[in-house]
């Protein structure tokens, strides 16, 4: 029952495959961070480049599409195999939306930068941190295969859904205090909620990989606190 | 989807003369469903489908211990009438062997040697056989001449039309399509998803995708062992056994 040379180029082709969506991740990752690099330092230039990129991050979702639609016609995968293909192609969906959200928050940056803050931004650099440390988690446990690391993206998917309704909170109160304010704090608002619904995205993925590392359907919620009613 | 038990395997061990080739193997087969068996050759899964209509007295020095029931009748009991266990079970072989004879007789064969001998009743039995089998539209002006003149596939059908012509309950396909090309595999797998209307198919097969495309469970033989038993999907996707994981995905067999 010795290893088959059948599975060299399957294993080959599928930790390309891995590799493809490990740098799709660093691109959506540097999208967010240094969109909202951008945004703290009213950075035009930084919040244009990231635009710039935002076709690549496209082109490479578009490939790792194809190249697994390519990966299941020649192999026919079953099997961990079969997970780990499927998953990729979901996951490259999750990321290239979280690419998108980086290229959302920097025309944000664009709009606001030469106008003066109303506050200096913190705890959106906070979530975007964050959003990095969960993201860099789920690809080295689909790179290491080992679950754990993607499990324990989830807490701090809590985190930063307590970071965003804390904003939420201070931006309405400095609003009220001054309606002048609105059209900024709407703005970061929404770049608030961008971020939370990116930690959504982030959470898919490492159901994702945690799904073809174990075969079980794996729900975040179990272990997440339980949601407030 | 679990229907009744059809079959059941209980502690079944098979011995050739000294080997021991199936290990303990238990577990049921449920009617209207078609069960695949797969694992590399030698594993032992053909020899497990043998002992389901007996096919195994024929090897000297075959010696079948623990029970297979089928309809709760151990059919290893005394009083098992071996020639009724066989029309209530069909086997179809992995390389088609229609008989020398005209392709209305092929089918006729068994019917015939249980006794029906009126030529209206053979009539129906053989276009219902034919149809049962996809083949009748194609054979239907030519039920005359050689079974041996239809093409692979064709012969294939026939021998399936032939094996159901005695209405058994279970079918028994051993790798029905290794011998066929793609069309012709492709139609025998539709069938098989249609027999299962009225038959219980037990199907050997080395080819995973196929096991994966018409059976409801599969269970995996390894070295004389049932290893798994599951419901095909989760084979295929999230097989349990480290054993069927490393089997289905190639790195081994």
């Amino acid at each position: 029952m010795q290893e088959l040379n059948a599975r060299r180029q399957l294993e080959a082709d599928l930790s390309e495959l891995t590799r493809m969506l490990m740098r799709l991740s660093k691109m959506a990752e540097e999208a967010l961070a240094r969109s909202v690099w951008a945004l703290k330092n009213q950075d035009v230039e930084t919040a244009r480049n990231v635009l710039d990129k935002d076709d690549a991050l496209d082109q490479l979702t578009g490939r790792i599409d194809v190249e697994c639609m390519n990966f299941v016609a020649r192999f026919q995968p079953l099997g961990e195999d079969l997970r780990t293909v499927t998953s990729i192609m979901h996951m490259a969906v999750d990321l290239e939306r979280i690419g998108d959200y980086g290229g959302n928050i920097a025309r944000a940056a664009i709009e606001l930068a030469g106008k003066e803050l109303m506050k200096p931004l913190i705890d959106i650099p906070r979530m975007t941190a964050t959003l990095s440390e969960m993201l860099e988690k789920a690809m080295s446990s689909l790179e290491r295969r080992e679950p754990a690391l993607a499990r324990e993206v989830f807490p701090l998917d809590d985190l930063v859904d307590d970071l965003e309704k804390q904003i939420m909170r201070e931006l309405l109160l400095l609003m009220m205090e001054r309606p002048q304010r609105i059209e900024q704090a709407t703005l970061l608002l929404n770049v608030a909620r961008t971020l939370e619904r990116a930690g959504d995205h982030i959470t898919n993925v490492a159901e994702r990989v945690l799904y073809s590392l174990t075969g079980k359907v794996i729900r975040a919620t179990d272990f997440r606190r339980p949601k407030e009613r | 989807m679990k229907g009744n038990v059809q079959i059941r395997s209980q502690n079944v061990n098979l011995y050739y003369g000294p080997a021991k080739v199936l290990k303990d193997i238990t577990f049921d087969i449920f009617d209207h469903t078609v069960t695949a068996l797969i694992g590399p050759s030698g594993c032992g899964k053909s020899s497990w489908l043998r002992c389901l209509n007996r096919m195994n007295d024929y090897i000297a020095g075959a010696r079948v211990e623990g029970e297979i029931l089928i309809d709760e009748h151990d059919i290893y009991a005394r009083d098992t009438d071996v020639i009724a266990l066989r029309r209530n079970v069909g086997m179809v072989f992995q390389k088609p062997n229609p008989f020398p004879m005209s392709i209305y007789d092929n089918v006729a064969y068994g019917p015939r040697l249980h006794g029906v001998r009126s030529r209206e009743q053979l009539d129906g039995i053989v276009e219902r056989s034919l149809r049962g089998a996809a083949l009748w539209t194609e054979v239907k002006d030519k039920l005359t001449s050689s079974g041996i003149g239809l093409s692979g596939g064709q012969q294939q059908r026939l021998c399936i039309a032939r094996a159901i012509a005695t209405e058994p309950k279970i079918l028994l396909m051993d790798e029905p399509t290794s011998a066929l090309d793609p069309m012709a595999t492709a139609r025998i797998e539709e069938l098989v998803r249609d027999l299962k209307k009225n038959f219980t198919v037990v199907i050997v097969t080395h080819n995973m995708q196929q096991a994966a495309r018409v059976s409801d469970f599969t269970a995996f033989f390894l070295l004389g062992e049932l290893v798994e038993y599951e419901v095909t999907t989760k084979i295929f996707t999230a097989p349990d056994d480290k054993r069927t994981e490393d089997y289905i995905t190639g790195r081994f067999g």
